[in-house]
């Protein structure tokens, strides 16, 4: 259980780093290493050189713009949970923080790095692509960026090129007052690999009535699925109308199968935590109103 | 490479190679063999370290990417040698370890709870060691341990985090809080009634 050697380097700019990656196959970009050093340890992964780019300040901080909130890349998810921003701003990634790893794990893993390594059962990601943020690059010919969406394309598999790097993930904030979050997710211990997660986030009016809702899945599939909730806007978000949007939106949901569930378990698994994670945003959202109305 | 790292208070230096982790840099360069090699790919949180004051699993670094920050282990808790903290004292008098494999790493996330939470709930404390296996207690007494741990640190008379006086509506004051007298106290044995 020991790493293989490698050469270790710590650029001292961005644009250094992605020239450094760009020019060598063999390299890789480590910020927490929560993941890639065991993937090393287990020898699963033998770079040549391990770049570190987690003390670049070009990657560090978090910033609220019109609009949206940019989380850098090498921002601690200990850090981003306990940020005041972003349990303002993105309630659905303070709420979905938590369930990331363990404390320990939390506290030198970073936002960037769970994007950027795209686990289907990651709880990042699946915020990531529920709320349809946009994910931030660094690339030899400048910044560039593209939705969350386009990013993951497979089981650990992102769009990223080579010599490109993960600046930041920029989340968007929604205008209304009354916004309520949901998170459920199923793993065997506490805080392990989700079988299944799910996140919603609601937006209700003054009359209790829904003007956004975002809903997204992980674990099921082999990347995180935002489902289509467009027919629930305007309504009461009543169980019976949640539940048929939800059976609706999820029929032809590719699942996965693995020693730990089957396809069939994740399927019904995930129409249960999509069912209590929208009932979990809409009672958060509705509380909201009465805080306002004192 | 030359590493540059503070452990417990003190600057030490050592030749590393890369690949080196802070475990192995700590046991095998700095001799600080209370850190614990489990299962070397952070999942059983025996390595557990304080960087900066917050719990990590010291596997999952490697000691070239450790220099600046704030390193300790469980050798630097104890106030004096041949002392204990009142932690690792809790750790005894409850019977929180049995073959002590995982106990530094559960100190040490214990005592980054509490500087954190004067007054942590069960829940609370379930989460900060969560990161830790133990394969002797069943953790009934971890928990136990630390509860008891929190209880003397509360009546003690040590300086509170600022942050949870409003759960603890004494901290802002000067005036002796209820039970500190039990504090001195608290290792006499307790005399039953008969």
């Amino acid at each position: 259980m020991k790493p293989a050697p490698f050469d270790y380097v710590r650029p001292g700019s961005l644009a250094e780093a992605c020239e450094l990656l760009a020019g060598d196959e063999d390299a890789r970009l480590i910020a927490g290493g929560q993941t890639l050093v065991p993937m090393l340890a287990m020898r699963l992964a033998r770079p040549a050189k391990l770049i570190d780019i987690m003390r670049l300040p070009e990657l560090a901080g978090i910033r609220a713009q019109e609009g949206v909130v940019i989380v850098g890349a090498t921002t601690r998810q200990a850090q981003a949970e306990r940020d005041a921003v972003i349990r303002g701003s993105v309630p659905l990634l303070a709420r979905a923080l938590p369930w990331v790893g363990h404390p320990p794990t939390r506290n030198r893993g970073t936002i960037g790095g769970s994007i950027a390594n795209a686990d289907p059962s990651a709880e990042i990601p699946l915020v990531a692509v529920t709320l349809g943020a946009e994910i931030m690059l660094a690339t030899t010919s400048g910044p560039a960026s593209m939705p969350a969406d386009d990013f993951f394309i497979g089981p650990m598999l992102t769009s990223i090129g080579q010599g490109d790097c993960v600046r930041a993930v920029r989340f968007p904030v929604w205008p209304q007052r009354r916004i309520g979050t949901g998170f459920f997710e199923i793993s065997a211990r506490r805080s392990d690999f989700a079988f299944v997660a799910a996140a919603a986030q609601v937006a209700l009016d003054d009359d209790d009535r829904c003007v956004e809702v975002a809903l997204g899945v992980g674990g099921v599939g082999d990347r995180p699925l935002r489902l289509d909730m467009s027919a629930l806007v305007g309504t009461g978000l009543a169980p019976a109308a949640v539940a048929e949007a939800i059976a609706a939106a999820s029929a032809d949901m590719d699942a996965m199968t693995d020693l730990h569930a089957s396809a069939a378990y994740r399927r019904r698994v995930a129409t249960t935590l999509c069912i209590r994670a929208v009932e979990q945003a809409r009672a958060d959202a509705a509380a909201r109103a009465m805080e306002g109305a004192r | 490479m030359k590493v540059e790292l503070r452990i417990n208070g003190a600057a030490r230096c050592a030749e590393v190679e890369p690949r080196q982790t802070l475990l192995d840099a700590l046991r095998e360069n700095f001799l600080l063999t209370g850190t614990h090699a489990g299962c070397e790919h952070g999942v059983c949180g025996a390595c557990t370290v304080l960087v900066d004051g917050e719990p990590v699993r010291s596997c999952l670094m490697f000691a070239v990417q450790a220099d600046g920050y704030e390193i300790t282990t469980i050798e630097g808790l104890a106030p004096a040698p041949g002392e204990l903290s009142v932690i690792q004292d809790a750790f005894c008098e409850t019977h929180g370890l049995q073959c002590g494999y995982c106990t530094p790493g559960m100190i040490l996330a214990a005592h980054a709870l509490l500087r954190h939470t004067v007054t942590p709930s069960r829940e609370e404390i379930v989460e900060a060691i969560s990161g830790n296996i133990c394969r002797c207690t069943g953790y009934g007494q971890i928990i136990e341990a630390v509860e008891f741990a929190a209880a003397r640190l509360r009546i003690a008379n040590t300086p509170r985090p600022r942050h949870a006086a409003h759960e603890h509506p004494h901290a802002e004051h000067d005036a002796p809080v209820e039970g500190v007298l039990a504090a001195a106290e608290a290792d006499e044995p307790a005399v039953e009634a008969k």
